[in-house]
């Protein structure tokens, strides 16, 4: 039945959580931005309120709440705070959602209680390569048998690296399609570099070479072609989500300065030319969040496969248009002081951009 | 309930069944009514009196989602055709502004004509637009006059671009709604809306306006002369509040029947998502009949294609389908509200904006995909574009809808915004 309000749990969680964002993550965004580094105690709150744990296992002392509808509401309320720290606080589910879905016993049991525990354990997630041609779907990075073991190799970037991980999950190539490796960070063959990007910069990343890296059968999820399809998908979704927060953070920053920056003894904003721009940002934040929504929706409905490829990537392309449009229109309402660091619509900006390359930075 | 986009049963059987109208009844008599102006489709109309109107046999045994249900009907049906579903036997936008501003016993009375068995094909309309106020709906000029001696009110004015008008002023049973002012100088505070029935003395049809599209559709031109209807024929209160205005283009109000012009433009709070599921079954005519051609020449849409491999038709064919769902979510959206009780002025503004952008972008790109075949009258998706084009301006053009969105987001009465 067609239902568009989140339940009374979803309710107290998205009110949590925004207040979160707003008190602790947003008064903090600039700086990580400038320091390269998302605020250590931030991150440690956030883990506290146990937003990650909650989507993970019950066995493991997790919520065991696998709605992606609740994944996608918290990533908009985080992301809304600052995206940068808001994939900080989510990086756990890079490693923690794929081995609780796909993971053996024994990789769940090394793995999910560490992230679970009292202190916050990040994760990595490599997926994304350095090409202006990477295709998602059919990584160049290869995994192949050699004995007894595998062989990754290829190179990897944008892949999150917050200090204290111990494990990075590597999306690979093999001869029967896509495949996921638990890798140690300090594997032999395995070397990273930090990467400097135009945003996001608060979210520390890395360029991630894999020269025959080795790993055991029991590294690998047990995730054929199709498993490791969904979480690329999840991924868009997450993203999606994501990206709708950030979109609302510029939007609502660019409405409440336009009340207040005056020109010819009147605010802006009952000008037609911005009222108009900000009524369109409005709409296509809605629109892009609904299509959000609906594929959130569809996987909890249990839809895989193309259709819910189709419902991640519209929803996801959306999103990059709609928000990059919205942080534009945000630097633009404010004028010269929209291209000033002292601001948020250019981080905002800078931000957005990177929904066109980016790829299962969070997971829902 | 949780957020959720699944149709309940109902809805779905609404859906399967008005498609199927639309596919057998609506799409083999398309090109005809474009091409002949004016001509009343009588076996359409016909078709909707005697068996439409009545809706999928098993629809009262399963749930459905309310108001969400009429938008899927208004969508389906406009994939079939839009002109011929602005020219169905329906009390229509009249029957709107009955609903939501008259008393129940106008409702009784003007409304249960529609529903009576047997008897010939009724419609309703709505009288607004002027020749010189059109968005502006508080500045029209059309009189309304009090006659206590025979407790009557008289009707003076033009009005342009009423919809089904020709057959609600001219087929004995139906009605116009018609907005006229008490008293010019008391603004929007001094306008009313009142039910004049079909032929009634000094309402003249003056013609119907010769259009880009929805040719099928009766865009009236209507006089009034000295036109009187009993007092009982005005809806809400005869009361003009003085201190009331300030003009504006939105409205809404908790009880219309004490609001006047508010309670006249509440009525396009429950007419806007129709609306914009109007324009979203036209959109997704063209979008529909695109995707299947370019399936039948073997060119696929690879929804998980990265953006280098994309081609400019996948890249264009998924920006239509991103943007039509997000009109048709906003659109459900909306009404869904409506079914809770929800004030829904924003995101019905919201929904109708998105929607009759998006469609009229949606229908000029397949025209333009297809090329030679999109332009040429052998197909309908000329048509759907010319079609497309009024969800972008009636019922609040595109401009309105931004006013009216950008007022309640940034709290402005719309003296502030104008």
């Amino acid at each position: 039945m067609i239902d568009f309000e989140p339940t009374e749990e979803q309710a107290l969680i998205i009110e949590t959580v925004h207040q979160f964002a707003e008190n602790e993550i947003r008064p903090a965004g600039r700086e990580a931005d400038e320091r390269g580094l998302p605020p250590t105690a931030v991150i440690e709150a956030a883990h506290e309120l146990g937003l990650v744990a909650n989507r993970l296992p019950e066995a493991f002392g997790g919520g065991g709440d696998r709605s992606a509808v609740t994944g996608a509401l918290i990533a908009e309320e985080l992301a809304w705070g600052d995206l940068a720290i808001a994939l900080s606080i989510l990086s756990p589910g890079l490693i923690g959602i794929p081995v609780a879905d796909l993971g053996t016993e024994s990789q769940r049991a090394r793995l999910l209680p560490g992230l679970i525990g009292e202190r916050f354990v990040p994760g990595s997630l490599a997926l994304v390569e350095p090409r202006f041609d990477f295709d998602a779907f059919r990584p160049r990075t290869t995994a192949k048998r050699d004995g007894d073991t595998i062989l990754l190799d290829g190179v990897k970037c944008q892949v999150p690296w917050l200090e204290g991980g111990t494990h990075v999950l590597v999306i690979a190539t093999e001869p029967e399609g896509l495949a996921a490796f638990l890798v140690p960070r300090d594997a032999a063959g395995l070397s990273v570099e930090p990467e400097q990007k135009m945003g996001t910069c608060g979210l520390p990343t890395v360029e991630l070479a894999l020269a025959g890296v080795r790993v055991a059968d029991s590294d690998r999820l047990e995730a054929d072609d199709a498993a490791v399809r969904l979480l690329i998908d999840r991924g868009r979704i997450a993203l999606a989500a994501a990206g709708v927060g950030v979109a609302r953070a510029a939007f609502e920053t660019a409405r409440d300065y336009a009340r207040e920056r005056e020109t010819f003894g009147q605010p802006i904003a009952t000008r037609q030319a911005i009222a108009f721009k900000l009524a369109d940002m409005a709409i296509e934040i809605d629109g892009a969040r609904l299509l959000a929504w609906e594929a959130a929706a569809a996987f909890d409905h249990g839809v895989r496969g193309p259709e819910l490829t189709r419902l991640a990537r519209l929803a996801r392309d959306q999103v990059m248009r709609m928000s990059l449009q919205v942080a534009d229109g945000a630097v633009q309402v404010f004028g010269g002081h929209g291209y000033i660091r002292d601001y948020l619509p250019e981080l905002c900006l800078r931000n957005v951009t990177g929904f066109a390359s980016f790829e299962a930075l969070a997971l829902i | 309930m949780p957020i959720d986009f699944e149709l309940s049963e109902g809805s779905q059987i609404a859906q399967r069944h008005y498609h199927e109208v639309a596919r057998e009844k609506m799409r083999p008599i398309s090109r005809r009514y474009d091409l002949a102006e004016h001509a009343l489709p009588t076996e359409w109309v016909d078709y909707w009196w005697q068996e439409g109107r009545r809706g999928p046999g098993d629809r009262k045994a399963a749930p459905n989602d309310g108001f969400v249900t009429i938008c899927l009907q208004a969508e389906e049906l406009c994939w079939g055709d839009a002109g011929l579903y602005l020219r169905m036997p329906t009390p229509a936008l009249g029957g709107s502004a009955v609903s939501s501003a008259g008393t129940e016993e106008q409702k009784k009375r003007f409304l249960s004509p529609f529903r009576a068995e047997g008897g010939h094909p009724i419609w309703g309309a709505m009288a607004i637009t002027e020749p010189q106020a059109g968005s502006d709906a508080a500045a029209i000029e059309a009189t309304a006059e009090y006659d206590p001696d025979t407790d009557e009110w008289i009707l003076n004015g033009t009005k342009i671009f009423c919809t089904a008008g020709e057959g609600a002023a001219t087929v004995d049973g139906g009605f116009v709604v018609v907005w006229a002012t008490l008293d010019r100088s008391a603004g929007r505070g001094g306008i009313k809306s009142f039910v004049v029935p079909a032929n009634t003395p000094g309402m003249e049809l003056i013609g119907c306006e010769k259009k880009l599209g929805i040719r099928a559709s009766d865009t009236a031109t209507l006089r009034f002369e000295g036109c009187r209807v009993p007092s009982d024929h005005l809806l809400g209160s005869a009361e003009v509040k003085r201190s009331d205005t300030a003009r504006s283009g939105d409205g809404a109000a908790s009880n219309p029947q004490d609001k006047g012009f508010k309670g006249a433009m509440a009525t396009f709070d429950a007419s806007r998502p129709i609306v914009a599921a109007m324009a979203t079954g036209v959109g997704r005519a063209a979008l529909d009949f695109l995707k299947e051609e370019l399936e039948s020449q073997g060119i696929p849409i690879r929804h998980d294609a990265p953006p280098r491999e994309l081609t400019a038709i996948e890249r264009d064919v998924m920006e239509m389908e991103a943007d039509l769902q997000a009109a048709r979510l906003l659109t459900w959206r909306s009404a869904w509200m409506m079914n809770r009780g929800k004030r829904n002025n924003l995101e019905a503004s919201m929904a109708k904006a998105k929607a009759g952008l998006a469609v009229t972008k949606i229908t000029q790109k397949a025209v333009q995909l297809l090329g030679p075949v999109g332009y040429s009258k052998k197909l309908l998706v000329e048509k759907w574009m010319r079609d497309a084009k009024i969800n972008d301006i009636y019922e609040g053009t595109q401009q309105i809808n931004q006013l009216i969105v950008a007022r309640r987001i940034l709290d402005y009465p719309s003296s502030m915004l104008r």
